[in-house]
């Protein structure tokens, strides 16, 4: 079947199968950036958004992208880049598999969220698995990034 | 690639809910896709997969008598949504916020999870504490506990309605992760001195309480009043054994949670 | 220093963190062949009939390969020096099946639905066996996990497989039994841990093909592309020389991919076929048919006399290896040879022990590789020690703990180089304000607060055995390649390694190309593991550096018609010391690569240390314990750290960070269940949790340097130190805050309540 998507603000048309998930659908159309991590919608790696909704690309079917718009961090590469200087700043850009999800995800709170404190930047990350880090740099260039205390 | 087995013959995006119900009463291998994060975790081959996404049922309104959320409002939109802060002590958009992460809330529909009836649910048992309403298209509108009750039928689910009132709620929760499935879990609620328990991930689905509810709402709440009707909770439900506890953990824990969360009512009044 | 002990961005930070297609399956070769494996449903069996035509004649299938189509050589797929310890008992595909998930079938098609559709129509029948599951039964039980007699053991690792057993060990000094009979005190505690997962991010997966010499090219999300090729040539039976083994960027590696997991399945499509394969494991496959660590059972029993001083230990251990060896006899001996010279006040100690296999999932390597099961038993044992003594954890501690310049009764004649462990325990303990919250303090409503903590020492490298090469060559531009085999699963080895030659050679890390792991053009490295690239290919890139600026100052010399000892290099000019004459280091570089040169400068060396340098850590937990339920909330975790010489400060942090973590999830989350017919329940992030934001509290890492004389710049390592800590100390901290110690990990809010109700 065929759906019209908006990805990166560029509108396209592309075939895909019935049972197609978004994230084997970008990829294979060359948005390398999403990753899949897991089989249990768990670890957050493969985040985009739709409508400017952070979702996991992995469990959502590709046909309902139907006329939605679709943001990978390669549409958002400006913004992306500054706040993956704030995490090499810390050391806390490890192996970076885990990275494009958790960037999606934090420019998606910086956003959403008006005021984040600590414990809200915890809270909407929380789906953001990270085997390497620890998760303590992490926060320590977000909220640098944000300006938070 | 599908990262299951899972398989899709037809897909039918219908405009209406009549067409709906068609679609999935016509084709024995049919069902409802609804936020679909569950489905994905086994491999099921769905001749007909009826999406509901055209039906407009992604909303939570607050109308004259009730608050009304569509089957397709996801569990962010209940964690986010003003009105349902503003009612019943924020009780929802809390349990919902205990659910994985927001890509994950963003995705899993209050139908899809209130129609399959999971035992694990952090929804459905503050839903039955605040003694929801659910629609569905053939069954018509009934009380949650009753639907939680009758026996599985092709269906769809179509709103779930909770009658605005002062009433107070509480939702208490163990898991040990925060990302994971709740060892148990609690929710009650007060409305005019009537307290309604509910236990949820006994591991089976929520129950209400119904000789808890009752002593806690002779009379005033007195420390000792309450410790007997957590104890009572504990003793009419039966719990189970599962891989994130044992019955008598979950038992135990039962009498404990319902304490917390009375209390947790009581001070917010 | 301009380079060292800076907290320098690692060199490919930003393009990774914003997504950048560099890893394994962005490289995948377009249209490579898709391969899948069938495997075993059964924990034990063997395969008494297998038909693949109908899968074979499925369109777009382009072979199933099955036990017959493979060589009969056996081999191990543990990334070890050669000859290596673990017994070679693998095939590449096997008649016999040994675990659920054991690879029954490779199957390569077009795409993942062609070959899943393929793998759908193979038929198989099973003889099926009754399996060994309980690693405590398997010694003697009635079913051998290894029936075959092909079985091959480089050295006596004290193998006997009618019985199961996969390695035996014992390492002792003195008379235990005499000096236990003598003390005055002891303590014995019986310690179990799980079979943790690596559970890092970028699952297994590798791709092949014949390249243009019609050479066989992998390239492999992989710790060990060295020891992959010798893997691949055994396993293949062709010439090393036939295979090149690359390494991409990867996501996270932990010792999972220091066992060649997935390389072989592609490599021997593509040698069948001649087209490229690829394969990528999925993360339930990851979880279930790779390796994880070892569960183990240790038993120790500590004398100590009426001043609180240890004077003997004796740890039996007990190792679960699952169906295949890979790792068995080195994890195991590794839980003693780095907690035992830890306290040094002994008499007599003794580590003895076996490994066996079961049917199941094969245990290799992961961070600590034995040292964490056994730092947690000991460290156990220590603290429950001090409990009887009404001693403080940290007091008994700084009493027997070895001190830099000392040894200890295994390591005689090797004093202690280098050591701040003593300060790191003072340090950690005003950091946590152990004083004021040793043991408990009540918290208010039902929830009390505790401390707990515990010491962990590692190695840097292995001793005598191991080796690294580097080479650094000076460009005709003026700046430098470093040439390494060393593998940056994440860490920034990359970024470290290229600050020690830039300090050698007086430059900025900006003016080194680091190129790494491809076996083609790599000096010789093991890989990354062992906590081995900070110190042994450090110090390889250091003599390397050092080379090769002696090199520029000769040339240059040669190129001012002056001696070498009259002329100086500061990282840009080469000039005379009366400062008359001098050559920029571009300019030199330009020369040397035309006639007037006519010597294009390199500097290679290799290192390999006599020693392997322990590194410590000091771990306090303060845990928060909610009496009515159980539920252990971590609130609080000081490391202080002694890796020698800090490289890299924010690198260096992030590590200690990240290994706490990991601990953390060993300690209170991580928790595997199999059931009772051999099938891993927690094969996927819903059911194996590791730590997820919200579970973690504070984490503060400290660094207390020494100085390592054998070390770069006075370095040791970090890299699996990190890990041990934490279970021992949380452990200890529910125990001074409700009186239970769990012995069995992971800690479980059922297990806290359960052990509180058995007190009353």
């Amino acid at each position: 079947m065929q759906i019209e998507v908006t990805i990166n603000n560029k509108k396209t048309t592309l075939e895909i199968e019935k049972d197609e998930l978004l994230a084997d659908t970008l990829r294979a159309n060359g948005w390398l950036s999403i990753r899949k991590g897991c089989d249990s919608s768990s670890c957050g790696l493969c985040t985009v958004w739709m409508d400017g909704k952070p979702v996991l690309s992995c469990s959502v079917f590709s046909f309902r992208a139907h006329g939605k718009s679709i943001t990978t961090i390669e549409g958002v590469r400006g913004e992306a880049g500054e706040l993956a200087r704030f995490l090499a700043a810390e050391g806390a850009d490890q192996c970076g598999f885990c990275s494009p999800g958790l960037l999606m995800t934090v420019l998606a709170m910086k956003r959403e969220l008006p005021d984040p404190t600590e414990e809200t930047i915890k809270h909407y990350l929380t789906g953001n698995l990270c085997r390497c880090t620890g998760y303590i740099g992490q926060l320590r260039a977000i909220k640098k990034y944000l300006g938070v205390a | 690639m599908n990262k299951s087995g899972l398989t899709l013959g037809r897909v039918v995006q219908p405009d209406t809910i009549e067409e709906a119900y068609q679609a999935l009463t016509e084709h024995k291998d049919s069902a409802v896709l609804g936020g679909c994060a569950f489905l994905l975790l086994g491999s099921r081959k769905i001749g007909t997969a009826v999406d509901l996404s055209r039906l407009n049922l992604d909303y939570i309104k607050e109308q004259d008598e009730h608050i009304e959320i569509g089957a397709m409002a996801t569990f962010r939109d209940v964690e986010t949504s003003p009105v349902l802060q503003a009612y019943f002590s924020g009780v929802l958009p809390g349990a919902a916020g205990c659910v994985m992460g927001v890509q994950f809330r963003n995705i899993v529909t209050v139908g899809a999870t209130v129609y399959s009836k999971y035992g694990f649910s952090d929804l459905i048992t503050p839903l039955m504490a605040l003694d929801a309403e659910v629609e569905l298209f053939k069954g018509g509108r009934m009380p949650l506990a009753g639907f939680m009750e009758q026996p599985a039928a092709r269906d769809i689910l179509t709103r779930v309605f909770i009658k605005k009132s002062p009433m107070k709620a509480a939702y208490q929760n163990l898991r040990n992760s925060a990302t994971d499935y709740p060892i148990l879990n609690v929710a009650v609620s007060l409305l005019h001195n009537r307290w309604r328990v509910v236990v949820g991930a006994r591991p089976q689905r929520a129950q209400i309480a119904p000789l808890a509810s009752e002593a806690l709402s002779r009379g005033t709440p007195n420390l000792e009043s309450v410790d007997r009707a957590a104890g009572l909770a504990a003793e009419e439900l039966p719990f189970g054994n599962n891989n994130r506890g044992s019955a008598e953990y979950r038992k135990a824990m039962c009498k404990v949670l319902i304490k917390r969360a009375v209390t947790e009512v009581l001070e917010c009044k | 220093m301009r380079s060292i002990g800076k907290g320098i961005p690692k060199l490919d930070g930003i393009a990774i963190a914003t997504g950048k297609p560099v890893y394994t399956e962005d490289l995948a070769v377009p249209g490579a062949l898709t391969v899948k494996i069938l495997r075993s449903p059964h924990a034990f069996a063997k395969i008494t009939s297998i038909d693949v035509s109908g899968a074979e004649k499925l369109a777009g299938v382009e072979c199933v390969l099955t036990y017959k189509d493979v060589p009969g050589i056996r081999f191990t797929t543990a990334g070890q020096s050669y000859p290596e310890p673990s017994p070679y008992d693998r095939l590449i595909l096997d008649q016999v099946v040994r675990y659920v998930g054991d690879e029954v079938a490779v199957i390569a098609a077009v795409d993942e639905k062609t070959a899943l559709k393929a793998m759908g129509l193979i038929k198989v029948e099973y003889e099926v066996w009754d399996p060994v599951l309980d690693f405590e039964q398997a010694a003697g039980h009635p079913s051998v996990v290894h029936p075959e007699d092909d079985l091959h053991c480089n050295y006596d690792i004290g193998l006997d497989r009618e019985k199961n057993i996969a390695s035996t060990h014992l390492t002792e000094a003195g008379d235990v039994e005499e000096e236990l009979r003598q003390c005055a005190v002891i303590v014995e505690e019986t310690c179990y841990t799980q079979a943790q997962a690596q559970a890092m991010m970028e699952t297994y997966r590798a791709f092949s093909y014949l390249d243009h010499a019609d050479r066989l090219t992998v390239v492999s999300s992989t710790q060990i592309p060295f020891h992959v090729r010798r893997i691949l040539s055994r396993a293949l039976q062709i010439p090393a020389g036939r295979i090149r083994v690359i390494k991409p960027r990867i996501g996270g590696g932990f010792g999972g991919k220091q066992t060649a997991v997935a390389e072989i399945f592609p490599a021997l499509v593509t040698l069948k076929t001649g087209k490229p394969a690829k394969i990528v494991y999925e993360r339930k496959e990851t979880f279930t048919c790779s390796n994880s660590r070892h569960a183990m059972r240790l038993k120790v029993r500590l004398g100590a006399d009426r001043e609180g001083y240890i004077r003997a230990v004796d740890i039996q251990g007990l190792s679960d290896t699952g169906a295949y060896g890979e790792h068995a006899p080195t994890v195991f001996s590794v839980a003693g040879e780095k907690t035992l010279p830890l306290y040094n006040k002994t008499n007599a100690v003794r580590y003895t022990g076996h490994a066996v296999y079961t049917n199941k999932m094969p245990a290799g390597a992961l961070r600590g590789y034995g040292a964490t099961q056994g730092t947690f038993a000991l460290e156990t044992a220590v603290n429950k020690l001090a409990a009887k003594l009404n001693l403080d954890p940290a007091e008994i501690r700084l009493r027997n703990l070895i001190r830099e310049g000392e040894t200890s009764l295994l390591h005689s004649d090797h004093p202690l180089g280098s050591s701040s462990l003593h300060r790191c325990i003072e340090k950690g303990k005003e950091m946590i304000g152990w004083d004021e919250k040793y043991p408990r303090r009540d918290a208010g409503n039902n929830k009390v607060r505790a401390v707990g903590m515990a010491v962990t020492m590692q190695g840097s490298g292995i001793a005598g055995l191991e080796t690294a090469s580097a080479e650094i060559r000076l460009n005709d531009d003026g700046a430098f390649s470093l040439l390494i085999g060393s593998t940056d699963m994440g860490t920034g080895s990359d970024t470290i390694l290229a600050q020690m030659a830039a300090e050698v050679l007086s430059t900025e890390v900006e003016n080194i190309i680091v190129h790494a792991a491809d076996t083609d053009v790599s000096p010789y490295d093991p890989g990354s593991y062992a906590s081995s690239t900070t110190y042994v290919t450090g110090m390889a890139v250091v003599k390397a550096a050092e080379d090769l600026k002696q090199q520029i100052i000769r040339s240059g010399a040669g190129l001012l018609n002056a001696p070498p000892e009259a002329v100086a290099f500061d990282g840009e000019t080469v000039s005379t010391k009366d400062g008359e004459q001098s050559i920029s280091l571009k300019k030199l570089a330009e020369l040397l690569v035309l006639g007037a040169g006519k010597h294009q400068l390199a500097g290679i060396a290799t290192y390999g240390s006599p020693v392997s340098p322990p590194p410590f850590v000091a771990g306090f937990a303060e845990v928060e314990v909610d009496r009515e339920t159980g539920k252990v909330d971590l609130i609080d975790f000081v490391a202080v750290v002694d890796c020698g010489t800090v490289i890299n400060p924010n690198l260096a942090g992030v590590q200690a960070e990240g290994g706490i973590v990991q601990g953390v999830g060993m300690a209170l989350f991580e928790e595997v269940r199999y059931d009772h017919r051999g099938n891993l329940q927690t094969n996927s992030f819903m059911q194996y949790k590791i730590p997820c934001r919200k579970d973690i509290g504070g984490i503060r890492v400290a660094f207390e340097e020494s100085f390592e004389p054998t070390g770069p710049f006075g370095a040791k390592s970090i890299g699996e130190v990190v890990t041990n800590t934490p279970a021992p100390a949380i452990v200890d901290a529910v125990y001074n805050a409700v009186g239970v110690r769990i012995t069995r990990l992971p800690v479980t809010p059922e297990k806290v309540f359960m052990g509180m109700r058995s007190l009353l």
